[in-house]
């Protein structure tokens, strides 16, 4: 079964495509290289939901289909849900 | 492949080609709408198209106006139009814009009569229209001779994974075989305008692009009220898992295709003049812009939900596609296509296309759409500015 999915080889989030439940085991797969990717979920991670595939510092970009998709508002760390919470937009703002 | 598929479908007077046969009773006017109503409840297959303006609009707003009525009657999914309004002036113009393609049109105008007796002619030239357009065959079109529209709605993180880059494979193999398409969506394009840009077919598309979105972007900033958080992304789109604006947009723009370039740049409801891919200046509301796509000429839009949006047009076919495996359990009712099993790997992007291309083939040869069979017929007009 593969539990996230990454558009680009770039990309330091997966989408969760499957509900992931804390300390899951996942096994991913990168679009762009057809590449088998490992993680582990340390949270629940809804499907559709980021999974963190680096550590984040405050004010780091997330970049996801390779390209910015906002700026890092809490510390992440691998592993982690990235969403509202802790990722805000770099435009409208 | 697209190009070479057959469609049984409507060949209009003016050579284009429509998928369904509506008669359709239009409303120049908020207040023509009950007498519109009344000969739709009349004549059985009429079908009214009640809408809430066309009072004292004025200069661009005004023109949209006119171009979003002539067009609805001249699409060719219609086979005739009755236009009824309350003056004679603007339900003429509209009349007579119909008029060019070729189709049977009449207009009735209310003032010095009333409603009643306005009624009663209207639904005697309605009653003899339906009857003609119930005659008509289906006859063998190319697939190609269709314009589709598309725009993704309620989208979550799976449209960007896989119903959004199916529409795209579409895209790229109807625009590839001679067919003509059109994308919009303005405001969900920021992020990835970029790209967009880069899918310019030439500079001056590409300025015209870029003017069209910074005008967009400008009237977001000088309205807003905060970062807009709570419209874009919607509620629904952060449960889907969707973040920000630019991871929105970068999702919405899977649906361009990898390989087609954009020819030209449309006003709202503006027709294209020429086949390949199209840019149009619409809203994201999806009722809003569809109802753009339909009065621009377009036969069928192609729409990838991912948590459910259920949008559906009076003359328009919405077919709807979602790649989220709850979803289509979930509203099972509004999806047409299940693009799902590509989260897993079960489907590719190219299997997924062809089976969205049958999905067209059968909805051109008269197959009801979710959306049609649950009778969503949103037809919204999109307002520019106050009235005078």
């Amino acid at each position: 079964m593969i539990h996230f999915l990454v558009h680009d080889s770039a990309d330091t989030v997966g989408v969760a495509v499957v509900d992931l439940a804390a300390g899951t085991d996942c096994t991913g797969r990168d679009l762009s290289t057809n590449e088998p990717l490992k993680a582990i979920a340390t949270e629940a991670i809804p499907l559709g939901h980021k999974l963190a595939l680096k550590d984040f510092p405050v004010g780091d970009t997330v970049i996801k289909y390779g390209c910015e998709i906002g700026r890092v508002v809490r510390p992440i760390r691998a592993g982690q849900h990235v969403h509202v919470h802790n990722l805000k937009t770099k435009r409208w703002a | 492949m697209a190009n070479d598929r057959k469609v049984l479908a409507y060949r209009r007077e003016n050579g284009r080609v429509g998928i369904r046969n509506h008669v359709i009773v239009l409303p120049v006017d908020d207040i023509s709408n009950a007498a519109c109503e009344a000969v739709g409840s009349n004549i059985k297959g009429t079908l009214a198209l009640p809408h809430a303006y066309g009072r004292l609009q004025f200069g661009e707003d005004l023109e949209l106006f006119f171009r979003t009525m002539i067009g609805t009657g001249a699409n060719p999914n219609v086979a005739a139009a009755i236009v009824i309004g309350i003056e004679p002036g603007w339900t003429q113009r509209i009349v007579d814009g119909i008029a060019k393609t070729g189709k049977p049109v009449a207009g009735f105008s209310i003032e010095g009569q009333g409603d009643i007796a306005t009624v009663a002619q209207a639904s005697v030239k309605a009653m003899e229209f339906v009857q003609w357009a119930s005659e008509l065959q289906r006859t063998e079109c190319n697939f190609t001779e269709l314009y589709i529209s598309v725009k993704c709605g309620e989208s979550d993180t799976t449209t960007g994974l896989a119903s959004c880059p199916t529409v795209g494979n579409v895209i790229d193999k109807h625009c590839a075989a001679g067919g003509t398409a059109s994308f919009g969506e303005t405001s969900e394009l920021t992020g990835a305008e970029h790209i967009v840009a880069a899918k310019a077919a030439n500079d001056e598309v590409r300025k015209q692009f870029m003017a069209a979105f910074e005008d967009y972007s400008n009237l977001v900033f000088s309205q807003r009220v905060d970062d807009l958080s709570e419209s874009q992304p919607t509620k629904g789109n952060i449960a889907g898992g969707l973040t920000t604006i630019e991871e929105k947009a970068l999702g919405n723009v899977e649906k361009l295709g990898k390989k087609t370039k954009f020819v030209g740049c449309l006003k709202p409801a503006q027709a294209p003049d020429g086949n390949g891919l199209w840019y149009m200046d619409t809203s994201s509301a999806a009722a809003e812009a569809v109802t753009l796509w339909a009065a621009s000429g377009a036969v069928v839009h192609l729409f990838p939900t991912g948590q459910g949006n259920v949008v559906g047009n009076p003359i328009e076919p919405v077919i709807k596609l979602s790649g989220n495996p709850k979803t289509v359990k979930t509203m099972k009712e509004h999806i047409d296509l299940d693009v799902s099993p590509i989260l897993q790997g079960e489907m590719t992007l190219d299997e997924a296309g062809d089976a969205l291309i049958e999905m067209i083939v059968r909805t051109a040869n008269g197959r009801l759409t979710a959306a049609e069979a649950l009778g969503h017929r949103e037809f919204v007009m999109t307002k520019l500015y106050r009235s005078a």
